[in-house]
């Protein structure tokens, strides 16, 4: 029998086990939404811009481990996809993303609402296809899925030109894809394992940097257990955070730009970096030439081209963190573990020393609301057992510094490409995604008006989520770097005395809205916001001239940090080093 | 460094964009690149030259072998291989040099495959340095046009380094 392109796609959506989907209709996909009106299995959950909707099935996707679907319209509806399959790619987000497009015939055309969403996308996708034959339809969407997941996994989209949706064909569901030029290496090279157990094992200093493909692989049992037996401390990434439990005392926390004190002094000091499912961000690395400059570096990740990219490695381990990790633990359990004791107790104990003279810290305050102190609350008031997905700016380092993870896929935040606007609908994703678990989006008063049309989105669909908004009435990171480095010349990043005013905005779409102006009233608002089962805006009202700290300059050494007090000398030594 | 990458690709729309937007994306250059099916029709062989240090050129092959629709990436410097291009030069010599074109042509063994009252265009074949000697000699000839293949390369049988 043969079947519509658009029964087709529907079809192989429900076969790779697909529950929602975040679009947004228009012209040449109205066949696909047809479709979607009255489906028992797939709901789509219509956004208010496909941005939106994109970060919505990416905060799905981080908080599940399953791909985000979305499925938006031609032309405008695909370029608005642009920002969010970009903020995917870099954090290795799996993303099927389905766009429609003109009638094969017309394509080059400059048809109407014609965009060329593949060549577009071609450089922040994984993969992407435009579907010239629905024959062809049902092995794409598979290859697409299989693309998407697997691997080092990523966005990939899907071009669907009317013709091909409305065009009828047999149905033919490969079981197996076989892609011949696409063969991920899992299993890590042996001999390469044996010499990084040799390394750690002649070791005194050593540090592991974990980062998000810790979480991807699904390994942070495997990075514990290895954490442990071999007593390393664990730094972790931003993207990273979450892998190993941040309450831990082998935990560091995270290092580079915004990291702690004694994550940055262990690399530094370290004679052996084994970094996990990470790639040497330049935020993690500061100047990489002066990047733990006494240290070997073992490198293991999925993808090859992370490998010696920014830094040197010694030994490099291409294959999936998880299996890696067990081959590498398996080895060193051969090793004799009490041999290591002594130096590690050493290592160990310049640690904590690092630890006690720089904790993270910030001055407390009973008249102004600190907004360190707000994410402290939120920590201590969840018990560490929300979600929590951030904006970027100021916002997103208090929720990575202050906000103390314990398991995988906690932490959801755009740290590869930084996007503003993240936050909020990634907050909506995963809500769906766990629609019992406490969902918080730790906001700037900038970023969350880059997609606070998607209220609507979380009120109509009854989606709980909470956005507390570090109001500080600046593009703050921004202020913070024109404040260092710019004579505080505070050029265009002043966006106004409080306003909008949130509460009402909220109001206005009829989510609940409340503020704290005072530290006594942080407590109290945040409790109100969890005990209501609606969509809630918390509007705290934090002080403006606070800055994130630790802070590495950009380009130096990740040593080179500056400190909360005393403010004049140390700005001084920030010209200097600009 | 100068390599020359030699690929195999699938044959499809979009490679070659895909191919080439690795490397303006990453801020490599490309000398020179040229593509053709194999006998296989689904597989086109590309042949790219570029350059750049060990430590770009290994980017460089790392990346190509992550694009999903490349077979196989091999660098012709880890091999003995056999390097060709082919270039049809148009020049416009003075009456009294005419006589010395012809003479360089054959010696170069290369053919006349247009003449017209005023002008040859000659077809060279050869490794690099051979085209170049030859662009260097018929320069003071008056070069009117010059176009060239770009590199092909094919590794000795049984020669793997
Ligand atoms: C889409 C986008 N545009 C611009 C930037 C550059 N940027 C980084 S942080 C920041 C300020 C964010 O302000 P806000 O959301 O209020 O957060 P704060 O730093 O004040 O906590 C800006 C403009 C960005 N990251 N993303
Ligand atoms: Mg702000």
């Amino acid at each position: 029998m043969k079947i519509t392109g658009a029964e087709i796609i529907l079809e192989c959506l429900k076969r790779e086990g697909v529950k929602h989907i975040f679009g947004y209709p228009g012209g040449v996909v109205l066949n696909i939404f047809d479709m979607l009106y009255d489906d028992k299995d797939i709901k789509l959950i219509l956004t208010r811009h496909e941005q939106g909707a994109v970060h919505a099935a990416d905060g799905y996707a981080r908080a599940s481990g399953k791909p985000g679907v979305v499925l938006v319209t031609s032309g405008p509806g695909a370029t608005n996809t642009v920002t969010g399959i970009a903020t995917a790619s870099m954090d290795s987000v799996p993303l099927v993303v389905m766009s429609g497009q003109v009638p094969t015939l017309l394509i080059g055309n400059d048809a109407f609402q014609e965009a060329d969403i593949v060549g577009i996308t071609r450089p922040c996708t994984k993969y992407n296809f435009l579907v010239k034959d629905v024959k062809d339809l049902a092995r794409i969407m598979r290859e697409a899925f299989h693309i998407a997941t697997t691997g080092r996994p990523g966005p990939v989209l899907i071009d669907l030109p009317k013709d091909v949706t409305s065009g009828k064909t047999e149905f033919h569901w490969p079981q197996k894809v076989d892609i011949r030029s696409y063969k991920p290496t899992l299993e890590g090279n042996k001999w390469m394992i044996a010499k990084a157990a040799q390394l750690i094992t002649k070791s005194t200093r050593p540090v592991i940097i974990a980062g998000g493909g810790v979480i991807i692989s699904g390994a942070s049992k495997e990075l514990k257990e290895v954490a442990q037996f071999t007593n390393i401390p664990v730094a972790m990434t931003l993207m990273g955070l979450g892998a190993f439990p941040g309450t831990h005392k082998l935990s560091l926390g995270m290092p580079g730009m915004h990291g702690t004190y004694y994550a940055n002094k262990a690399i530094q000091e370290s004679d052996l970096v084994i970094a996990i499912g990470m790639r040497f961000d330049d935020r993690v690395t500061g100047k990489t030439d002066a990047f733990a400059p006494h240290a070997k570096i073992i490198h293991i990740d999925i993808d090859p081209t992370s490998i010696r990219k920014n830094v040197r490695v010694d030994v490099p381990v291409v294959g999936d963190v998880k299996r890696v990790l067990t081959a590498l633990l398996k080895v060193l359990k051969e090793e004799n573990k009490e041999q290591w004791s002594a130096v590690r107790k050493k290592w160990l104990k310049q640690i904590d020393a690092w630890k006690r003279e720089r904790p993270l810290s910030y001055t407390k305050s009973d008249e102004v609301i600190k907004p360190q102190f707000v994410v402290e609350k939120i920590y201590e008031l969840t018990k560490g057992d929300a979600i929590i997905t951030t904006e970027v700016g100021q916002n997103q380092m208090w929720a990575a510094q202050f906000y103390k993870y314990d398991k995988p896929r906690r932490l959801l935040t755009s740290g590869g490409l930084g996007t503003m606007g993240f936050g909020f609908p990634a907050a909506i994703g995963a809500q769906l995604a766990f629609p019992d678990k406490l969902v918080i989006d730790i906001a700037g008063d900038g970023s969350i008006q880059m997609n606070i049309q998607e209220l609507a989105t979380a009120v109509i669909n009854k989606l709980p989520v909470k956005v507390a908004i570090l109001n500080n009435r600046y593009l703050g990171m921004v202020r913070q770097w024109q404040e260092l480095f710019f004579n505080e010349r505070y050029s265009h990043s002043f966006l106004h005395d409080m306003f909008p005013d949130f509460v009402k905005v909220a109001e206005a779409y009829g989510a609940v809205g409340l503020r704290a102006t005072k530290p006594s009233e942080v407590e109290p608002v945040l409790k109100e916001a969890f005990k209501i089962k609606k969509t809630v805006f918390m509007d705290f009202v934090v002080d403006w001239k606070e800055k994130v700290y630790p802070m590495v300059p950009a380009g130096a050494p990740i040593d080179q940090m500056l400190f909360e007090e005393p403010e004049k000398k140390q700005e001084k030594k920030l010209r200097a080093v600009k | 460094m100068r390599h020359t990458i030699s690929l195999l690709v699938e044959n499809r729309f979009g490679v070659l964009s895909r191919v080439a937007g690795l490397f303006s994306g990453r801020g490599y250059n490309i000398e020179s690149i040229s593509v053709g099916e194999t006998i296989d029709p689904q597989i086109s062989q590309m042949t790219i030259v570029t350059s750049g240090d060990d430590w770009v050129i290994e980017q460089i092959t790392k990346q190509l072998n992550k694009l999903i629709d490349v077979i196989k990436v091999t660098d012709m410097v880890e091999l003995d291989h056999v390097e060709r291009e082919m270039i049809l030069i148009k020049v416009a010599p003075k009456p009294e040099k005419k006589v010395e074109v012809l003479n360089l042509t054959e010696i170069f063994r290369g053919r006349i495959v247009d003449s017209s009252e005023k002008t040859y265009t000659i077809e060279i074949t050869g490794d690099e340095d051979k085209i170049k000697a030859f662009i260097n000699l018929m320069k003071p000839m008056g070069i009117k046009e010059l176009v060239r293949t770009g590199k092909v390369a094919i590794a000795r049988e049984g020669t793997k380094k």
